[in-house]
Parts: structure tokens; sequence; C-alpha cells
């Protein structure tokens, strides 16, 4: 393995009451690394997510950013430091419009979000970051509705374009094409390709076309720790892993439990 | 001696009174999710009707309290049934205000049918005076109200931990969603409880008519009393509550005996310490 | 390279010259009261003063989304420390108006870095609590406050050493009005600044926010510390314009009422305070002259069927006719 590792865990592990949710999870992702973290419903994903933002404490074990332990920053401290994220129930400011939604993401990041004195329309390099990524999430023409209208597949763009707003060093998507129909999803891979090469992406979906299509290694996530992980041909090859979670389906409808 | 004695009897009668009221409360915005400021209307009420039929028509304490529990508490059972209910989804402050207007509505019905000062109380024979219990002395109506509130909580804790109603409520208020979808009928069963939070809140706001004075302006002066018990103790919890309105009762009697040119500060200090360090209020979440 | 377009957002926002001299027009006009309606300046002045009030508030209310029910003990504040001031013997209206902003803008630091942690129910008691901790203390000070009769003896030397407060009430009206004026400048220009659209996306979703970056607790107590200043210059004004003050200006029935002309009006919307204080106030000088309890009962049966059939206010009303008249107009 060449280059610095970005973000990792060591040993972690996360309890809710008495159940253990992430067990002993050793895991790496390197600056510009497509990964793709799959496993079935309730394996830990969206909570290991979360532990890697900062929104949920680990129970014990360490996260590193670039060698830097963040385990005991919060949230907004670790955004800061370039970890960005999208959610699997969307999750937007309703009545605001994508051009407003977009905006606030862009002023925190560019430390203006604090300024009280001056008019948000003075503040033109914003506003012009702002429009490109509307613009690249291909949402101009509804950039003035509200983000409650939007129809579904559309507010999952709106999520992605909040997420680069932030200028992220390192980029997790929850499930960006849940809800998706499969023959759409490419609008997310599109969008996926523009994010420079120098980001790490990882990409958390239950969608197998886009995560075959998108992922350079996939980890699997099965009840709380890692399973496998390896390339994609590794990993649709193994059949202890299609039997846990591929099924039969190419597709990747899980096996009935 | 005597006086702490003293302080430790009032005040847990205060705490007593404060529980009955509030314990509702804590259980129907646990329940709900509703903001219903106008709790205290229904002691008030409770206080008038209880006040009203034992002073003017002469009927005995007892059936005055139970009069008033059981015509408060239909009430209750009405209002929810034809006013909250259309409200639970909607905002705090839309809850707030409807809550305010409701608290506005009372206070002048009230006003007009009683009159604007504080309801005079004519305790019975019997609850005059004073009883000596252990070598203490203490005031007959005191030890009456504490022996009558023991046994109402008794009952309550009773009827929560070990009937099919309690359970559904704690069901209810752990997990709405699941609770329905296991067959129990949410909407009658928030009627129901309703119905019982605004019974005992009549049967503390008659219970304590000499404690909390019985006037139009009862549920504006004493709401921050009974959300202080709810924010302290917890939401949706029955035992919370009561710790914390013994605690209240305790500490704001000792202040007000102690330190009486502090009157109620020394409380809404506490309380804010208190919230400050335990957020969620001081029973931990089981 | 993308151009900046002019979204409606962004147009309703600039404004050209002519849109400016109109907004200012209203402004000129009520200035001109003394002279169409002599008499009334007094009223008005009590009008202006709760406007600004209401202005505060809306500012948590309408755009941070903090509900709170104790707004009246930052009120309070600044009217009694104008007042204890001028008691002893500093009465320069604006060096005592500022000092109850300062005292006021410190006490919402202090309650609100407690309060602002938590929220629901336990953020709106403790802002209850808050304001009747404030009248415990002034209702028991009274060597201070004057207590339950309330403080006497309040007056101030002539404004910028020119305008004396006389019965009239010439000073007064123009002295608010100004103040007024200065604060919905300051109030507008914050609420279209970066840091006012980042207050209504942490009403709308404040999870989001936080995973945004948002130091959300820093922002909250920068607007609570603003709202609690404005509130202790309205109370300023009400003690210097009226000099007097006495513990309903921190009272639980002040915070209701305040939050009730503000939501009549219509919250988050900057007018709201302006069409809500003065339907309340001369409603109120109206009905309440014959039996306090027929206005409360009037009062509390308008909120119930506000809350229920026309959420929003009276703008909010408007508002809907406006867009069912659009909607007609479209073929």
């Amino acid at each position: 393995m060449t280059g610095t590792a970005t973000l990792e865990t060591r040993v972690l592990n996360c309890s809710f009451e008495a159940n253990r949710v992430i067990t002993d999870v050793n895991f790496t992702l390197r600056p510009g690394e497509r990964r793709a973290l799959i496993g079935p419903n309730g394996a830990g994903k969206t909570t290991f997510l979360n532990l890697l933002t900062g929104r949920l404490r680990p129970s014990s074990g360490n996260i590193l950013l670039n060698g830097e332990d963040v385990t005991e920053l919060g949230e907004a401290r670790r955004i800061r430091l370039g970890i960005g994220r999208t959610f699997q129930i969307t999750s937007l400011f309703p009545k605001m419009s994508v051009r407003e939604n977009v905006f606030l993401a862009v002023a925190e990041c560019d430390g203006i979000a604090g300024n009280i004195f001056r008019s948000v329309l003075s503040h033109r390099a914003q506003l012009e970051r702002m429009d490109e990524l509307v613009h690249r999430v291909g949402l101009s023409d509804v950039a003035d509705v509200q983000a409650q209208l939007l129809p579904y597949g559309r507010q999952r763009l709106l999520e992605i374009a909040i997420a680069l707003a932030l200028r992220p060093k390192i980029l997790l998507l929850d499930e960006p094409a849940a809800g998706i129909p499969t023959a759409e999803s490419h609008v997310i891979l599109d969008i996926i390709a523009t994010v420079p090469k120098e980001i790490a992406v990882l990409l958390i979906d239950h969608d197998m076309d886009l995560v075959f299509r998108f992922a350079q290694q996939i980890s699997v996530l099965v009840q709380g720790s890692i399973f496998l992980e390896g390339s994609p041909a590794e990993i649709a090859a193994d059949a202890r892993v299609r039997e846990v979670y591929l099924g039969d389906s190419k597709h990747g409808r899980p096996a009935a439990a | 001696m005597t006086t702490a004695i003293t302080i430790l009897f009032f005040g847990v009668a205060y705490g007593m009174i404060l529980y009955l009221i509030s314990v509702g409360l804590s259980v129907t915005m646990g329940l709900m999710g509703f903001v219903n400021l106008a709790h205290g209307v229904f002691a008030m009420l409770g206080g008038y009707v209880t006040v009203t039929l034992m002073n003017r028509l002469g009927v005995p304490f007892l059936p005055s309290l139970a009069a008033g529990c059981v015509l408060v508490a239909a009430l209750g059972f009405v209002l929810e049934r034809t006013l909250y209910r259309h409200l639970y989804g909607r905002s705090e402050l839309d809850q707030v205000l409807f809550s305010f207007g409701l608290i506005l509505v009372s206070v002048a019905i009230v006003r007009i049918a009683w009159g604007p000062l504080a309801q005079p109380i004519q305790l019975p024979d019997y609850l005059k005076g004073q009883v000596t219990i252990l070598h203490l002395t203490l005031p007959a109506y005191r030890v009456a109200l504490v022996g009558f509130a023991t046994a109402v909580i008794s009952g309550l804790w009773f009827v929560f931990d070990r009937t099919l109603f309690g359970a559904r409520i704690r069901a209810a208020v752990d997990n709405r969603a699941m609770a329905q979808s296991i067959g129990i009928n949410t909407s009658r069963l928030f009627a129901g409880t309703f119905g019982l939070g605004t019974g005992l809140a009549a049967l503390g706001g008659g219970l304590g008519a000499d404690v909390l004075a019985i006037s139009p302006t009862y549920p504006l002066d004493y709401i921050v009393y009974f959300l202080i018990v709810v924010a302290v103790g917890g939401l949706g919890d029955i035992r919370g509550p009561f710790v914390a309105a013994l605690a209240i009762g305790l500490a704001d009697t000792a202040c007000h005996y102690v330190v009486p040119q502090a009157g109620s500060i020394f409380i809404f200090a506490f309380v804010f310490i208190v919230l400050i360090w335990r957020p969620n209020g001081i029973m931990r979440r089981r | 390279m993308a151009t900046v377009s002019a979204s409606p957002i962004v147009r309703s926002l600039t404004s050209s010259v002519i849109v400016r001299v109109l907004k200012l027009l209203p402004w000129v006009a009520v200035a001109a009261l003394p002279l169409a309606l002599p008499g009334y300046e007094p009223l008005a002045t009590q009008v202006f003063v709760m406007i600004l009030f209401a202005l505060s508030l809306d500012l948590l209310v309408g755009y941070a989304g903090i509900v709170t029910l104790g707004h009246a003990g930052l009120f309070g504040m600044g009217a009694y420390t104008a007042s204890i001031l001028s008691v002893h013997g500093i009465t320069d209206p604006i060096v005592t108006a500022l000092c109850g902003m300062m005292l006021a803008a410190v006490t919402g630091l202090a309650f609100g870095v407690a309060m602002l942690r938590t929220k629901g129910l336990t953020l709106l008691m403790l802002t209850m609590a808050s304001a009747f901790l404030l009248y415990e203390i002034a209702n028991k000070a009274t060597g201070l406050t004057g207590g339950e009769d309330g403080l006497q003896g309040v007056s101030f030397t002539p404004l910028l050493g020119l305008f004396a407060f006389d019965f009239r009430g010439r000073t007064a009206f123009f002295y608010s009005l100004a103040a007024l004026f200065l604060v919905f400048t300051f109030v507008q220009v914050l609420i279209n600044s970066p840091f006012g659209w980042s207050l209504r996306g942490i009403r709308e979703n404040d999870a989001r926010m936080a995973a945004i970056g948002c130091p959300i607790m820093r922002r909250r107590i920068i607007i609570y510390v603003i709202a609690s200043a404005l509130a202790g210059l309205a109370g300023a004004l009400q003690a210097q314009t009226t000099q007097f003050v006495a513990l309903h200006s921190l009272s639980f029935e002040l915070s209701g009422n305040i939050l009730i002309m503000l939501i009549l009006g219509g919250s988050g919307r900057l007018y709201g305070a302006f069409v809500g204080v003065p339907s309340f106030m001369l409603a109120q000088d109206q009905l309440a002259k014959q039996d306090p309890a027929n206005w409360f009962l009037g009062l509390g049966l308008i909120l119930i069927a506000m809350v229920m059939l026309a959420p929003g206010g009276i703008i909010g009303i408007a508002e809907r006719i406006v867009h069912a008249i659009k909607a007609r107009r479209r073929p």
C-alpha cells in the first residue's frame, strides 16, 4: 500500500446499552481511494459512518485523521478538518431554496457564516461557489425552489451538493442512490466522477451496480465487524460474501434472512 | 429540632401537592409530546369546585374533592377529544400559544363566575387544629393531606406498574409507533390518560387549596412550578417527578423559613443548577 | 466561470434607490403624527417601544427558533437599570439606555449559556424560570427597586442636552421612533447576513447545521445576547418615556403578551411586529377598559382560533389572500 493513510480506525467498538454494534473494526481509507462499504441491513454501516464523523462516540478504540487522533473531537471539529458526509435519510433545510441550502454550507466552510454586518449579496466568492455547485449537481433549473418541494431524486442530489460545498478531504456517502431507480443511478456516478481525485470517497449503498462501477476497493461489514476486504472482483467471487449478503442475484438482493 | 420537623413536614406536604398536580403533566407530555401550559387550569378548577361545594353548599370535604376530581377529569377528557388531539403534530410554538389561549379563556371564565379574589377556605372541623403524633404537634390539615396523598400516590403507582392500562401508557411513552403496531389504541389511551392526569391535578388543586391559593391567576402563578417538577423529574416518568416535587417542596419551604427575605429566589437558582448538571432530569433513563 | 444570476431572493434583497425611498415613506408619515393627531404621542410612544420589544423577540422566535416565555426578564432589566441609575444621579437618557442594553445583554449571556444547552420543555421552562427569578429578586430588593410599588422619582435630563421630556411627550415620541428606526435597520441587516441565514438553518434543521460544521451553541448564544440587548433597550426606553418602572416590566404576563403581539402579526416576517403590536394595544385599550375578564376571554379565544385556523398571524392571512388572488389570476 502506498501513500499516507488519511482516515483510519483502530480497534473501534461501539455499544448501545448491552448491544455491541461495532466490534473491533480496523479500517483505513487512503487519499483518493474509491471504497465502498457494503453489508446486510443492520450490519452497522450507518453507525460506522456516524462514528467516523463524530456524531457517535465509540466505547473504545481510536479514529485517526492523517495520523492524528480525532476520537475525542466533536462533529463540528471533524467537519472543519475535512470529513464530509451525506445522510441516508435526506436531511435538508425544507423551506429554504436549493441555493440557500448550498449557501449555508459554503458559508460555514469559508468561515463567513458568522458575519452579521455584511449582507449575503456582498459575498461574491461564496455566491459564485454556490452557483457552481448547484450547476454541478444539475439543479440549476430549480435553484430557487424550496427543498421540500423537490422530487426525491433531486433532493438526494442536493444532499451531495451540500456535502461537496464543505470542500471535504474525505467524502462519506450514505446510500446516495437510496430510492433512486437503478437506471438513473448513473447520475450519482457522474457527480462522484467530478469529485477531485485526491479526495477519498467512501460509499455505502445497496445498489450493487452502482457499487461495483464505483469502487476500487470494497469492505464488507457484517454484524458490526469487517468480514472481508478486497477488490470488486475478489468480493464478487467470494462465496461467503455471496451467501451472507449478495444472495444469488447479481443485482444484490440481500439473501432472505 | 421541632422547627426542622415542621419544615420537613410542611415541605413534604407541599411536595406531594406539587406531585399530584404535576404527574399528570409529566405523563401526558411524555405520552403525547404536547406542551400543555394550561395544565394548571385543571388544578385550579378542581380547587374551585371543591371549595365551592364545601363552603357554599356544605358538602363534606372528601365528596367535594371527589366531585372536583370527576368533573374536571370529564372536562379534560372532552377537551382532549375536541381540541387537543388536533394539535399533536404541531410546532412547539403553536402548542404554547394554544395552551396560553386556553389559560386566558379559563382565567376569564373563572373570574366572571367567582370574582377576582382568592377563595377563602373553611376547613371542616375535624381538619382544624392540631394533632399529636409521636410527641410531635402537627396541623391536622397537613397530616390528613400527607396521609391522603400517600394513599392516592400509592394507588397511582399501582395502576402504572401493575395494570394493563399502566402498561399501555408506559409502552406508548417509550415508543409510540411500536405501541400502535402491537394494537394499542393510542387515541383512546391519550384521552384516558389525559382524563386521569387532569383528574389528579384537580385532586391536587382541591386537596392543596390551603397550600396553593385558589384564585383566577392560579394557572399563571404556578405553572412554572409544575413545569419545574416535570423538567427536573423527567418527562413521561412517574417516579422522577415525585423525587423532584419533594425536593422542591422541601427546599422551598426551608428557604422561606430560613431566609424569608429571599423568597423563591433560591428555588429558581437551584433549578438552573440542577438542569445544567442533568439536562434530561435527575432520573437516569432506564 | 459561473455567473451570479439574480434569483428572486437576490432580487428582493437588492434595493434600488426608488425602493429605498419608498421604504422610508411610512416612517416619515408616522413622524408627522404629532401634526395630524396631537395628543396621541404618549400612546404612539408606547407602541414604538413595544414594537422594538417585539422585534427583539422575533429574532428569537421567528428566526432562531428559540421559544421564550421569559423575554420580559430582559425588558425589565433594561427598565430597572435605567431607572435605578437615574434615581442615583445618572440621568442622561442615552447613557442610561446604553447601560440598560448592556446589563440586559450580560443577563442574557449568563442565562443563555445555562439555558441554551437544553431544548424543548426544559428550555421553555428555564426561560420562564429566569424571568421569575429576576421578578423575585426585584420584588424582594425593595430598597433598590421599590418592590411592589415600583420605583418613584425616576427622571431624566434633556435628550442631547436640548430636548426635555415634557408632559406632551414630543421628545419621547421622536426619541423612541428614532430608536425603533435604528433597531429595525440593524435587524434587517442581521436577517440578510450570512449569520441571519444560518439562524434560519438552525431553526429548520439543527442536526444538518451541525453536520455542516456550524457552531450552533455559539450562534444561539450570540443571537440571544443581541435579542436581550434590544429587549433591554426597549425596557430602558419605556422607563425613560413613562418615568416609572414597576414589577410588571418583569412579569410573566408581559412575556406572554409580547409573544401574543408578535404572533398576532406574524413571526419570522419582520413586519409582524409592526402589525401585531398596534392591533393588540389598540384592542386592549378599548376592550380591557370595560372589564379585564372580557379582554382575557376575547384574547384567549382569538389565540385558540388562530392556532387552529390561521397560523402565521395577520400577515400570514394576508399572504394567503394575496396568494389566492394570484392563483385565480393565472389562466
